[in-house]
């Protein structure tokens, strides 16, 4: 079957057979092998890309029922050469060891900050529970996403600041 | 692992999906969130040849309410009844449920209907469904029909729809008073399925008593279940010390646990029977103050 499906923001055309799992496809046939498999089972949250904005479980639906839809993986974060705060955040607090989870853990936590700029600690926790990580304990991870969510804060200040200086408006 | 090979058909309205399900019989599925259909077709545990896509079917999404009941579309996921503020005044019970749900990413892609149709005996909403006394609305060849939730569970994954029937949404009946709900859910870990889980959904008339109360019951039998015996001797009682210990203590007499992975029978009936002290008195007590202002 043929779909399109706009991955990272660009799109791709190409021939799916039905029973291809959307994280093989990512994986196999557009070559984006950040997108881990850890368990197959819809469990362990490795595979978890953002579907329409919203984390999924991406060993847990079709490719073909990506046609006509948005996905972002683990490979969209970094813009321009440039790591994701959240990323850096994960590098600076070691919040990896292995990193076999790390794209999961990344992508769901994206898909928190999207919603809830601010969350808690409890609230980072929930975000991440489909997400399982068998190195770090999650003590890190969590900060790592605290510090993130303050970096990124504080970059959309700088940038209102800096509006405000020039005597620009933001929107 | 990826699942055996099947014909991908996605309709675009309810009427060419129930013509496809007719046409295919047994040997297709329906696929809704794919949460709970998808994992079992990695397994091989199920292997349709066809697979009836019903997501892009618009008529399925979203809830309204109309004709005192609240209309849940079929393709409305875990998560939105999750973060749908606007429904906890009237329907507090079902954010209440979705959170407990699995984890966060499944929340995104599985449905309500997908649930109540995949029957587990643990489904979460199986529960919640059953305390709140909903309908499941369904689409065949020969038109609508409403199957009150008491009847839709038949077995271990077996529901009363029958094969060429699309569950095409749940509805449940607007509350006439006052509302409170709880539901309690133990889980060996993050994300599981429950050791046992109880929903509980109160309306108070003006005196102060229970005009209507809905008890569920989860994994705790073979289909989710009614505490019957705890539900009548609730109605029309003030909500107080003697009614939680009465009614707490008849709880677990509808329930038909086994001993399990999860747990021993006798421990998952305490369980019941102290969720249904918790929630009655946490419900006694959110309520208290606004009886009979309303
Ligand atoms: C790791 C994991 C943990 C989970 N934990 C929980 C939990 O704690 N509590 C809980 O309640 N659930 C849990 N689930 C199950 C989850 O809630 C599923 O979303 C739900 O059981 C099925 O809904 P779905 O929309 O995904 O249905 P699908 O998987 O698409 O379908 C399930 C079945 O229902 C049929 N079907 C679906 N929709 C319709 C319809 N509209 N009309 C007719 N037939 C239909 C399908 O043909 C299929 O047989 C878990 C699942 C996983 C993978
Ligand atoms: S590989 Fe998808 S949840 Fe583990
Ligand atoms: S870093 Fe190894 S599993 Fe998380």
């Amino acid at each position: 079957m043929n779909i399109r499906v706009k991955v990272n923001g660009r799109l791709y055309e190409a021939d799916v057979e039905p029973r291809t799992l959307l994280a093989y496809f990512l994986r196999e046939q557009l070559n984006l092998t950040g997108t881990h498999i850890g368990c197959d089972t819809t469990t362990c949250g490795a595979c978890t890309v953002l579907f329409d904005g919203k984390p999924i479980k991406s060993c847990t639906v079709l490719a073909v029922q990506a046609d006509g839809h948005e996905v972002m993986t683990v490979e969209g974060l970094e813009s321009n050469g440039q790591l994701h705060p959240l990323q850096s955040a994960f590098w600076e607090d070691h919040a990896l060891q292995c990193g076999y989870c790390t794209p999961g853990m990344l992508m769901a936590a994206y898909g928190l900050l999207q919603t809830n700029p601010a969350p808690t600690d409890e609230e980072i926790r929930e975000a991440l529970s489909g997400n399982i990580c068998r190195c770090t304990g999650y003590m890190n991870i969590v900060k790592a996403v605290q510090n993130a969510a303050r970096q990124m804060a504080g970059e959309n200040q700088e940038v209102i600041e800096e509006a405000a200086v020039s005597g620009t408006s933001t929107d | 692992m990826f699942p055996n090979a099947f014909k991908y058909e996605a309709p675009t309205s309810v009427d060419e999906a129930v013509r496809l399900m007719t046409e295919y019989g047994y040997d297709s599925k329906v696929l809704a969130g794919g949460q709970s259909l998808l994992p079992m077709m990695k397994l091989r545990i199920a292997a349709p040849a066809v697979l009836i896509d019903v997501n892009g079917i618009q008529d399925l999404k979203g809830w309204r309410e109309a004709d005192g009941k609240l209309r849940i579309g079929a393709l409305v996921r875990h998560a939105e009844l999750e973060h749908a503020s606007e429904l906890d005044d009237k329907y507090p019970l079902l954010s209440r449920t979705a959170r407990w749900i699995a984890d966060p990413p499944i929340r995104n892609r599985g449905t309500v209907c997908g649930s109540l149709v995949h029957a587990d005996p643990g489904s979460d909403w199986g529960a919640a469904m059953i305390a709140l006394r909903a309908e499941v609305e369904v689409q065949g060849t020969e038109g609508n029909r409403l199957i009150p939730i008491d009847e839709f569970f038949v077995d271990t994954f077996a529901t009363s729809l029958n094969e060429n029937e699309l569950a095409v949404a749940v509805h449940v009946p607007t509350p006439g008073g006052p509302v409170a709900a709880r539901y309690m859910k133990l889980e060996r870990r993050a994300g599981d399925f429950a050791i046992a889980a109880l929903a509980v959904h109160i309306v108070l008339d003006s005196e102060g008593r229970v005009a209507e109360g809905g008890i569920g019951i989860g994994a705790c039998g073979p289909i989710p279940l009614r505490a019957t015996k705890a539900e009548e001797a609730l109605i029309g009682q003030p909500i107080t010390e003697e009614t939680i210990a009465t009614v707490s203590r008849l709880v677990p007499e509808d329930a038909d646990p086994a001993d399990d992975l999860r747990g021993s029978a006798a421990y998952k009936r305490d369980l019941l029977r102290v969720f249904a002290a918790r929630a009655l008195r946490e419900i006694a007590e959110e309520l208290h103050g606004r009886v009979g202002n309303e």
